[in-house]
């Protein structure tokens, strides 16, 4: 086993009463792109801030390659962070800015400006060495921060919300400029964000926070496939969730009744929730068949035009779910008050707890 | 932030603008006024008789006027630095630590700022008629009231609008900075000399400015704790004007004037250094 | 400052709920040892003062114009009730009044004038109200004793224009006179940050949901500006109320103000407490508007 690049074990922050962070476990490998994933309050910028060092935890251990830092102050720890808004020293250059870590390591003042000019060409912006951050666009001060950080070599970049402040266009620049810098350095970078579209592109593994506590950690997929509660299969793009009980390992009993088939190994009886993505359904005319266990029966209610698809919204006995449709041509129309059918390929839906 | 408000239409456009330049002529009108009658050769103030720089010489040749405006730039300096010092350290800790007494420590800076000139110096009137007794008395020192007593006053109401002043600056400059010099490798001390101080620094020297233009203007203050000798220039000045008014007060008036105009210039400065060192 | 270093350098260890509050009690410190020479300062020069006066207030006038700190009594502060002292203090409240009320009918709309203007006009006007506020106060009333005086300029004027000699020095007129032009920059730049902040679509919104221009002001305009009204009124207020220079310089015998008549009790009637008594009642009067204006929901004057 090597040893991993940041290791939290029973890491807990409590602010006076709240508890910011309840007691997470994590390893985080060496060469990873790794993604914290949340809502805003669900502690995933304060686990950041632990591992930079800029808040302590309250308990736990907290690792950087094996050495033990939960005590050290930030300028003991060999990692740097990219801050949200960047946080770039408004009152000196870019090469100022950049070559600051170094300074503060006591680099000599023309090996500093030297692997700063250097850094600062790697982020594409030679030739502003000179400018006030202040006279930069948004997407320019990323890339200073971003440099301002690598340019002290740490062995792992600490990135909170970096894209947040962009367009969405910029956004996806930087997306791939990131993940370009990631592979060339071969550190790892452990980004957070509340944007699930973003975690799922660019991450190697994403760790899913909620109220403090670590929800789940895998790749995009196992996480947008096999989601282990409600809440990560909800946050994680969008999806239908049917409430049911276990009736074996091979059975769902929908609230209404309808056995849908689908493999989990829930104990029989177990409150469950059924994910059923709206691009993973299909709708077709009720026929008179019996129900094959990987459909049900609901009425639509109204269609929301899309562009490249057909939304339904879908009244079933007791709540209501939606289908994405794919608009290609010929494709079925469905009026409002239509009696149909909501089908699925057997293995398209996912059991998770109901919690 | 800075949108533009709409402008009225009709009669009540022409109102704002009136109203507009009325207040500037009053603003301005008195001065303009009292510095030409600086130079009028009549000895009736308010009565133009001709070029002269009579009453600017007279003002030179007064050992009185001169003693004055010595104590008055010492006392302000002097004052000045000491309160900077402590303004500026009550900022920092009111603005980026919490600790015991931190509500009571910031209602007590407040008050010398909400409270009239007439009520802080019958404060201190009434307390230096025993401090500097029982001082003298434990320490066996010789302090007496005038220039000492008068300096301890000024930076009592100094130090609270220093740290007002520069603490605008601080609530205004991002905490983060602070993070992120220490995120790379600064220490706490580093990052402190290095960040924090020049993201401050044009609050310093603005809240230094106004702790200057407001020690050279106190009168009341100055008045109830100085000592035999012992005067200020704007406090001989008043004592002038309630004898009755000369052609010299005039020009004392006006040099007190252009010393307030350069505060504000260099003010002025201050505050563009700190728009510059914004966004 | 090197003892800012963290407590933490030699021992790495697991985080625990005693590391974590002993480096918060260190912060706490740190905090603290920064405040404390302006605290100390504060409270010798400042707080001890301010009880001296209550202590004062309580005491007894001799017969040689000093103070007994002994036979504590309610004197002084029966006296307030006397006509004279009575005429004193409600003539100052009045003035004060006055002078904050036309500071702010003057100041609003200034205020308001001087945001519709663009931002580079704005700033250069700003700075001409700066200058004033920073211009010294005794020079500023001096100003207007040259003016007002028997042959000033304001004589010459209304002479000309028909209106015969006005005596305007040393009447309440005069007063005011130079109270608001003392302080009307404390009334217009609390007021202009407050109608500035305000986000002037709404006042289209308004205007769109069919107020006229006076509804939109009352209901709008006003509201969003109160922080501002009610700062630079109690920034106004305060002063005026306390004003001791300038009812001196352009003031006469029959306009003594609370300001003076304090002062008066001090340098020449030598009648300590009562003085005392009298500036604690101003205090009290500038505690309790300052008090109103933080219980409005203002933040910092």
């Amino acid at each position: 086993m090597t040893t991993p690049a940041v290791e939290l074990k029973g890491i807990t922050k409590r602010f006076g009463a709240v508890v910011a962070v309840d007691s997470i476990d994590l390893e985080i490998a060496d060469g990873e792109f790794f993604a914290m994933l949340g809502p805003s309050g669900c502690g995933k910028t304060t686990t950041l801030r632990m591992v930079a060092g800029l808040d302590f935890p309250t308990e736990g251990s907290l690792k950087i390659f094996g050495d033990e830092v939960g005590t050290l102050p930030p300028n003991k720890r060999p990692v740097n962070t990219v801050f949200q808004n960047y946080a770039l020293f408004p009152h000196m250059t870019v090469l100022q800015n950049v070559a600051f870590g170094l300074k503060m390591q006591g680099v000599d003042k023309s090996a500093a400006a030297s692997q700063a000019r250097e850094m600062i060409e790697l982020v594409q912006l030679g030739g502003l060495e000179d400018r006030k951050s202040s006279q930069m666009s948004g997407g320019q001060q990323q890339r200073v921060a971003l440099a301002r950080a690598l340019v002290n070599h740490p062995k792992v970049l600490l990135l909170d919300e970096p894209l947040g402040a962009l367009d969405l266009k910029l956004r996806q620049e930087m997306q791939g400029e990131l993940k370009r810098l990631q592979r060339e350095l071969g550190i790892s970078f452990v980004f957070v964000t509340h944007d699930q579209e973003e975690a799922l592109t660019m991450s190697d593994r994403i760790a899913v926070m909620h109220e403090g506590q670590l929800l789940q950690v895998g790749s995009p997929e196992e996480i947008y496939e096999h989601p282990v509660n409600r809440f990560v299969a909800d946050f994680i793009g969008q999806t239908n969730l049917l409430e049911g009980t276990i009736e074996d390992s091979a059975t769902v009993c929908l609230a209404n009744g309808v056995r849908v088939k689908a493999t989990s190994s829930y104990s029989t009886g177990a409150k469950v929730a059924l994910s059923l993505r709206p691009e993973r359904a299909h709708l077709s005319m009720r026929g008179d068949g019996a129900s094959d266990g990987s459909s049900i029966d609901g009425v639509i209610e109204r269609m929301t035009y899309l562009g490249n698809a057909r939304v339904y919204s879908v009244r079933l006995d007791w709540m209501e779910v939606e289908v994405r449709e794919e608009n290609r041509p010929g494709a079925a129309l469905y009026e409002p008050g239509t009696e149909i059918s909501i089908h699925w390929d057997p293995g398209a839906v996912w059991v998770v707890a109901d919690s | 932030m800075s949108s533009t408000a709409v402008e009225p239409r009709g009669w009540f456009k022409a109102l704002l603008h009136v109203n507009g330049w009325l207040v500037y002529i009053f603003f301005y009108a008195p001065i303009i006024l009292l510095v030409v009658f600086s130079f009028s050769a009549s000895r009736n103030v308010g009565v133009w008789g001709g070029f002269t720089f009579e009453w600017y010489g007279e003002f030179w040749d007064s050992q009185a006027t001169r003693d004055s405006l010595w104590n008055s730039v010492q006392i302000a300096v002097l004052s000045t630095l000491i309160s900077v010092v402590l303004g500026t350290m009550a900022a920092l800790a009111l603005e980026r630590f919490t600790f015991r007494g931190h509500r009571v420590f910031d209602a007590l800076l407040y008050l010398p700022i909400i409270i009239p000139d007439v009520t802080m110096a019958v404060m201190l009137l009434l307390f230096f008629a025993q401090f500097f007794d029982v001082i003298n008395a434990v320490f066996g020192t010789d302090l007496r009231k005038g220039f000492s007593s008068i300096v301890l006053s000024h930076i009592a109401f100094n130090i609270s609008f220093v740290s007002v002043v520069v603490r605008a600056r601080i609530a205004g400059m991002e905490s983060r900075l602070e993070e992120a010099a220490m995120d790379l490798y600064a220490t706490r001390w580093q990052a402190f000399r290095y960040v924090t101080v020049p993201q401050i620094l044009p609050g310093i020297l603005g809240g230094g400015l106004l702790a200057m233009t407001l020690s050279l203007d106190d009168v009341v203050i100055t008045q109830f704790v100085t000592g035999p000798g012992w005067t200020t220039l704007p406090v001989y000045v008043f004592g002038l004007i309630r004898k009755g008014v000369t052609p010299l007060i005039n020009a004392v008036s006006v040099v007190m004037l252009l010393g307030s105009v350069t505060l504000v210039a260099l003010s002025i400065l201050a505050d563009r250094a700190r728009s510059v060192g914004d966004t | 400052m090197t003892a800012v270093e963290m407590p933490v350098e030699q021992d790495v260890a697991e985080a625990t709920p005693e590391f974590e509050a002993a480096a918060a009690r260190h912060d706490r410190r740190r905090g603290f040892l920064l405040a404390l020479p302006a605290y100390g300062y504060l409270v010798l020069f400042f707080a001890i003062p301010l009880i001296i006066v209550v202590v004062y207030s309580f005491a007894t006038r001799n017969r040689f114009g000093g103070t007994d700190l002994s036979g504590w009594n309610l004197d002084s502060y029966q006296k307030l009730g006397e006509p004279i002292v009575r005429d004193i203090l409600f003539r100052s409240l009045w003035l004060a009044i006055l002078t904050t009320v036309i500071c702010l009918v003057i100041s609003y709309p200034f205020a308001y004038f001087l945001s519709t203007r663009s931002p580079t006009v704005r700033n250069v006007m700003l700075v001409f109200v700066m200058i004033p506020f920073w211009t010294n106060f005794l020079v500023r009333n001096y100003a207007w004793r040259v003016i007002l005086g028997n042959d000033g300029t304001l004589t010459k004027i209304t002479e000309a224009i028909g209106l015969g000699e006005q005596e305007l020095l040393f009447s309440q007129t005069a007063v005011v006179l130079g109270l608001v032009y003392g302080y009307m920059p404390f009334m217009i730049l609390p007021l202009y940050a407050a109608i500035e902040r305000i986000d002037h679509r709404l006042l289209e919104a308004s205007r769109d949901l069919y107020a006229n221009g006076f509804q939109s002001f009352r209901h709008v305009l006003l509201p969003l500006s109160m922080p501002g009204v009610i700062a630079g009124s109690i920034l106004c207020f305060v002063p005026s109320l306390g004003a001791y220079v300038t009812p001196e310089i352009l003031g006469g015998a029959k306009t003594t103000l609370l300001g003076s008549y304090i002062v008066t009790q001090f340098l020449t009637a030598r009648n300590w407490p009562f003085g005392a008594a009298l500036s604690f009642v101003l205090m009290a009067i500038m505690l309790t508007a300052t008090i109103v204006y933080f219980r409005k929901g203002g933040r910092t004057l």
